[in-house]
């Protein structure tokens, strides 16, 4: 009798240990779901174009009589809007991180951690509207153009919006670093501003990497914002020009298109996944040398 | 500037500050001043964004706007469907994302003893959020809308959204769980529970305060989420009750914005929902931040 309720109570908690465990595959599936459907429906187009002719094909004219699908423009576009991105958001990001995390006061330091993480969380729309209004006018008279929506508004946009992924994961690598360091340096007599830049600095340098490049993820994903404010022409890239990212691309011809068309904006959405998926091993290398140095 | 050292040795008992030479006190300063200016660029942006759709956006804010649906009879624009829409959405996500969230991340701490799994698991996760929106949308058009034929529907981004929201979900819960003292399990399966009992009377109650972190978060990143919301969920205005409404096209807060500033031109009516979401992006964080001192303060009794 007993032995029958024991034995109820085990497949009952066998049971439950069963839905944990499908729950916990679930990210799992979700993972392959993805990947598979995105390789699925991205090949055909490919192999039909032919990978060199699609991937280094200099025009998209993918509604023309003729239509040639080379995805080069955006590509391009896609690394050097990233890479303008990195290269004002980095700098800026760094030195907010490394003055929160080591000299503001507390009360500073409390304030711009809230607008950092606010900043975090305004939706990438209203970045968009507000660098569709101020920034693209102000740009055009700036730089007396004829139109101020092209690469180097979306650099802008994209610069702002990796800043809180910059400044958090930074400020994280920096907090963990050990405060005997510091000491040790303070006490042969370093600056403060020496040590936080020379030492401190170089003890996170992992997890400072794993910010830039999380960021780099950020920029090139980033898909309602630019569209905004980069004028959306798939030219070839160049500052003042209209352009295309990778991410646009895809969104501004999905609603209308068809055929040969519509499998093309799923291979972009493939090369855009494997440029993420490198990102991420990128990440997850810098992440695991932190955890073990 | 080397010379200086023997000195400065012989001198030691004296305040050493003085000997600082030119060139490191200048880069002190230097750096210090580029610090605080980057700092203040940060706060500056966020002010100027928050100052400026304000402006622009609670003037056009008006009764009507709020509470009806647009009309081109009337040539009025209002976004009460819209608004119905982002809370249908955000409603149906948390539904479906809460359990298995709460439920991957319970399997990783209490139950899993494969650590490759675990890993997998936890890789597979980071990799979800690192996955821009569009990709989603477009993996979640494909899926839901065209193979589970549920067409352009809430319900379709909503499951979109679920898979989205899952890594936030499972790390806020996973964090939490961590934080419930072994001691607690273990008084528990002495008094002769379950394990199933434990977790549901013990660990579970005791990271209610990383569950709900978790709610908060996912509630910003649906209210905000665009793009993967443009092709499952779709741009349609029109009026529904909630069960209608997640069965039928509907465009969200964030889309419509999108909508009326790229399509339509009408910037006021942008900048209105624009002032509206960035209210809304102020108050998640103030709760997210109020949850988190709360339970502080609890665990500290």
């Amino acid at each position: 009798m007993n032995n029958s309720k024991a034995k109820r109570k085990a497949l009952f908690e066998n049971i439950i240990h069963g839905i944990f465990l499908i729950l916990g595959l679930v990210t799992v599936g979700c993972v392959l779901l993805i990947t598979i459907y995105l390789v699925i429906s991205g090949i055909p187009a490919i192999a039909e174009i032919g990978p060199v002719k699609f991937l280094f094909g200099k025009t998209w004219a993918s509604t023309a009589a003729e239509p040639s699908y080379g995805i080069l423009p955006f590509i391009l576009t896609s690394v050097y809007g990233t890479a303008g991105a990195i290269l004002i958001g980095v700098p800026i990001g760094f030195l907010t991180a490394v003055y929160l995390s080591k000299l503001a006061p507390k009360g500073v330091k409390t304030v711009v951690g809230q607008a950092v993480s606010l900043l975090a969380g305004i939706p990438s729309v209203v970045y968009g509207l507000v660098g569709m209004l101020v920034l693209v006018p102000g740009v055009m008279k700036l730089f007396k153009l004829s139109d101020g929506s092209g690469l180097f508004a979306a650099i802008i946009v994209l610069a702002i919006m990796v800043l809180p992924s910059i400044i958090n994961v930074s400020m994280t690598a920096l907090n963990a670093v050990p405060e005997d360091y510091e000491q040790a340096s303070l006490a042969l007599g370093a600056t403060p501003v020496e040590t936080y830049m020379r030492v401190s600095v170089p003890a996170a340098k992992s997890g400072i990497a794993a910010a830039v490049v999380l960021g780099v993820g950020r920029a090139i994903g980033e898909t309602m914002a630019v569209m905004m404010v980069s004028g959306n022409a798939p030219n070839m890239p160049s500052l003042f020009e209209s352009v295309r990212f990778l991410t646009t691309a895809v969104a501004s011809e999905m609603s209308y298109s068809s055929g040969l068309q519509r499998q093309a904006l799923f291979s972009i959405a493939l090369v855009l996944f494997l440029f993420i998926m490198l990102i991420n091993a990128a990440l997850n290398f810098f992440l695991k040398r932190d955890e073990k140095g | 500037m080397e010379g200086n050292t023997l000195t400065a040795a012989a001198e030691k008992t004296e305040p050493v500050r003085s000997t600082l030479s030119p060139g490191r006190k200048i880069y002190s300063a230097a750096v210090k001043g580029l610090m605080i200016l980057s700092s203040a660029v940060t706060v500056g942006l966020v002010l100027f964004m928050i100052v400026y759709v304000m402006v622009k956006g609670v003037p056009n804010i008006t009764k009507e706007l709020l509470t009806t649906s647009p009309s081109y009879l009337n040539n009025t624009i209002g976004i009460l469907p819209d608004i119905l829409n982002t809370v249908y959405i955000v409603i149906v996500t948390l539904l479906i994302v809460l359990p298995l969230g709460v439920g991957a991340a319970v399997y990783l701490t209490e139950y899993a003893s494969n650590k490759k799994l675990v890993d997998i698991i936890e890789y597979t996760a980071e990799t979800l959020s690192g996955i821009p929106s569009i990709i989603y949308g477009l993996v979640g058009m494909l899926f839901f809308c065209q193979f589970l034929n549920m067409q352009t529907s809430i319900l379709a981004g909503a499951l979109t959204l679920v898979i989205m929201n899952l890594p936030t979900i499972m790390r806020t819960t996973q964090e939490s769980l961590k934080t419930v003292p072994q001691s607690y399990r273990e008084g528990a399966f002495a008094l002769g529970a379950g394990k199933w009992r434990v977790i549901r009377t013990v660990v579970l109650p005791g990271s209610i305060d990383g569950i709900i972190t978790g709610c908060i978060l996912a509630v910003g990143r649906i209210i905000g989420e665009s793009a993967a919301l443009l092709f499952t969920a779709g741009f349609a205005h029109t009026l529904n009750g909630f069960f209608t409404g997640i069965k039928s096209s509907g465009s969200t807060l964030t889309v419509a914005l999108y909508f009326y500033a790229k399509e339509r031109g009408e910037f006021g009516v942008a900048f209105a929902i624009a002032a509206i979401l960035i209210v809304l992006t102020l108050l998640i964080n103030l709760s997210a931040s109020m949850v988190g001192y709360i339970f502080k303060k609890r665990k500290n009794r």
